[in-house]
């Protein structure tokens, strides 16, 4: 059931008025029900895996809760006693105990995951063999709800939040239906503040939440829907669109996965807002980025945060990383040396973020590209440094200007690993943009055929330069929702009113409408 | 604090770590500044800042990096 589809709309005003009504004590019993019957509807097969994840999580993270209360409640008692070495020595005894629940749980829920992801990448294999019978259907969202059940999972081993005793709010926990199939990976700590409480209800928050999924359905219905033929009709035959025609191909792709994942998470924080509940951002302007490394910080906060805290800190802060900095001051200089062991982590979480995305190649050189710019740029920084005091106009408003454009055309040439189909189409692909000349013939007509008109190349300009301007507004005065509930009542409705209007005339509807997933939802 | 304090100052010799209360939450340090922080700090003071205690709460300001580590030495 995609979030723009008629179904889910009729499910979310239907649960909405329930929800209000119904007793607030009981209110997150519903989700958790609505949440179940979200994923059933996707795929009854699915369900299964949601359990197993939730059971694993829920099991493992219960014994190494007791065991951390009991060693705490041990060292407290014997306090006295105790001598610095032995309490270190029995500290380091009881971690190893509550490790080996820890690791059991995360092959557990990893071999799931990676047995789903391969299985993506060997049915074409198999289905061209006639061996349908081996492909697994990939269970949406398996991506998202794994990674933020084991973030609770480290949360929980860390000793930085409870265990939760109560199964069936763990369970809403890792199935939060708005969340489920593209996050925000939420953490623990952040959702359960406002998940179980009772929400009466808000007729401010009700508005917020409706603006802003009216808001993610005009990224979504009016750009990235409108723009996807495009999209598929270069990238289904990148033999034929080279030159300008794999350019476009690029800027439209990016384009389109802005509007679409941002989008979608525009609903999923719409629809918490809604029922009171505060899930975190995932994007803080992203194409407004002066460098890829801010580009990151940006871009998808919930998955980068996730790899920085549960895999880069602990690899990089580890005692034998620690011993291997020693090693490489002592032969690699104090500069490099020093960063020597940063970088070799940051691989890892980049090779680790690719698999993520895909068990592919592709994903893993693009993975692998990003870390080498970012690497690259750090190395480069004190070059950076030098530049930017030499020259006084780095700090104008013309340079930045480039710097945004510089990152975003990164951006592009990166988002081409998405979606090629190899990475030697991948290479192709760009390449041909600087050596095949065919800029006139794509002006002269070429670009209309792409299954998108003059009236859909109007609509989606205009779409853009609305959410440029929009976005331009935040950043300089926050959000607009705010500054609009302080203007007169027919200007604030009028605004609404004609955003409504504009996705109920210029969405991209029609027979296959249901057919235009949103891309993060086969992550 | 002084040892703290110059190691701080050695990766941002323009930051008044004196007086800075939202080194994260202000962005004046990033992972690769912590990852770096923790290993000068383990050669230094002899203490090891394992992945649980990487927290803005811990890395905002001079004053609570050195209670932290004030904090591993005792234990």
């Amino acid at each position: 059931m995609l979030f723009t589809s008629y179904g889910f709309i009729l499910f979310i005003a239907v649960l909405g008025v329930l929800y209000y009504v119904i007793p607030g004590k009981a209110q997150w019993i519903l989700l958790l029900a609505a949440s179940y019957l979200f994923y059933a509807i996707a795929g009854p097969v699915f369900v299964p895996y949601l359990l197993a994840v939730t059971l694993i999580v829920y099991f493992a993270a219960r014994i190494i809760g007791r065991k951390l209360n009991e060693q705490n409640a041990y060292l407290k008692e014997h306090k006295e006693e105790l001598s610095k070495e032995a309490r270190k020595e029995y500290k380091a005894a009881e971690k190893k105990k509550r490790m080996t629940f820890q690791i059991i749980a995360v092959v557990l829920c990893v071999l799931i995951l990676a047995v789903v992801k391969l299985s993506a990448v060997l049915s074409a294999v198999w289905q061209a063999k006639q061996l349908s019978f081996l492909s697994i259907a990939m269970p949406l969202g398996i991506s998202f709800y794994t990674l933020q059940a084991l973030s609770y999972l480290f949360d929980v081993s860390r000793g930085t939040i409870e265990a939760e005793k109560n199964i069936f709010k763990f369970a809403l926990f890792v199935s939060f239906f708005p969340q489920l199939v593209q996050g925000p990976i939420s953490r623990y700590k952040d959702l359960s503040a406002t998940l179980y409480t009772p929400h009466p209800f808000n007729k401010q928050a009700v508005a917020f939440g409706l603006q802003r999924i009216l808001w993610g359905f005009f990224k979504k219905l009016v750009i990235a829907d409108r723009i996807l033929p495009a999209v598929q009709t270069i990238y289904s035959d990148l033999n034929s669109y080279t030159g300008a025609y794999a350019f476009f191909g690029m800027l439209f792709y990016t384009i389109q996965l802005y509007a679409d994942f941002t989008g979608g998470i525009d609903i999923t924080i719409g629809i918490a807002e809604m029922l009171g509940i505060k899930v975190q951002e995932n994007f803080n302007l992203p194409y407004f980025s002066t460098s890829l490394k801010v580009y990151w910080r940006r871009w998808h906060i919930s998955m980068c945060s996730w790899f920085r805290d549960y895999v880069f800190y602990p690899l990089s802060s580890s005692k034998g990383m620690q011993k291997f900095t020693k090693f490489s001051k002592n032969h690699f200089g104090k500069r490099f040396g020093k960063r020597l062991p940063v970088y070799i982590s940051s691989f890892v979480v980049w090779l680790l973020t690719g698999l993520w995305h895909g068990a592919g190649a592709t994903f893993v050189v693009w993975g692998l590209f990003n870390w080498f710019v970012l690497m690259a740029s750090e190395e480069l920084e004190p070059l950076y440094e030098r530049f930017h005091k030499r020259f006084a106009f780095s700090e104008k408003l013309p340079y930045r200007i480039f710097q945004i454009l510089r990152t975003f055309g990164l951006i592009c040439a990166l988002n081409l690993f998405d979606v090629c189909k190899s990475v030697g189409e991948t290479f192709r692909a760009f390449g041909s943009i600087f050596t095949f000349s065919n800029w006139k013939q794509a002006f002269s007509g070429g670009l209309l055929n792409l299954g998108i008109g003059l009236s859909d190349y109007l609509v989606l300009t205009a779409g853009v330069v609305i959410l440029f301007l929009v976005s331009l507004y935040k950043n300089k005065k926050g959000d607009p929702r705010i500054s609009l509930t302080e203007r007169i009542r027919p200007e604030k409705y009028a605004v609404w009113l004609i955003l409504f209007l504009i996705v109920l005339i210029f969405g991209t509807y029609g027979i296959g409408y249901d057919s235009s997933q949103f891309i993060y939802n086969q992550f | 604090m002084e040892e703290l304090l110059e190691i701080l100052e050695g990766l941002h010799p323009d930051v008044d770590f004196e007086h800075e209360t939202a080194l994260i939450e202000g962005g004046v340090l990033d992972s690769f500044d912590i990852v770096t922080l923790i290993s000068e700090i383990s050669e230094t003071f002899d203490v090891t800042i394992s992945a649980e205690y990487i927290l803005p709460e811990n890395f905002n300001s001079a004053q609570a990096l050195y209670a932290l580590i004030q904090k591993l030495e005792e234990e």
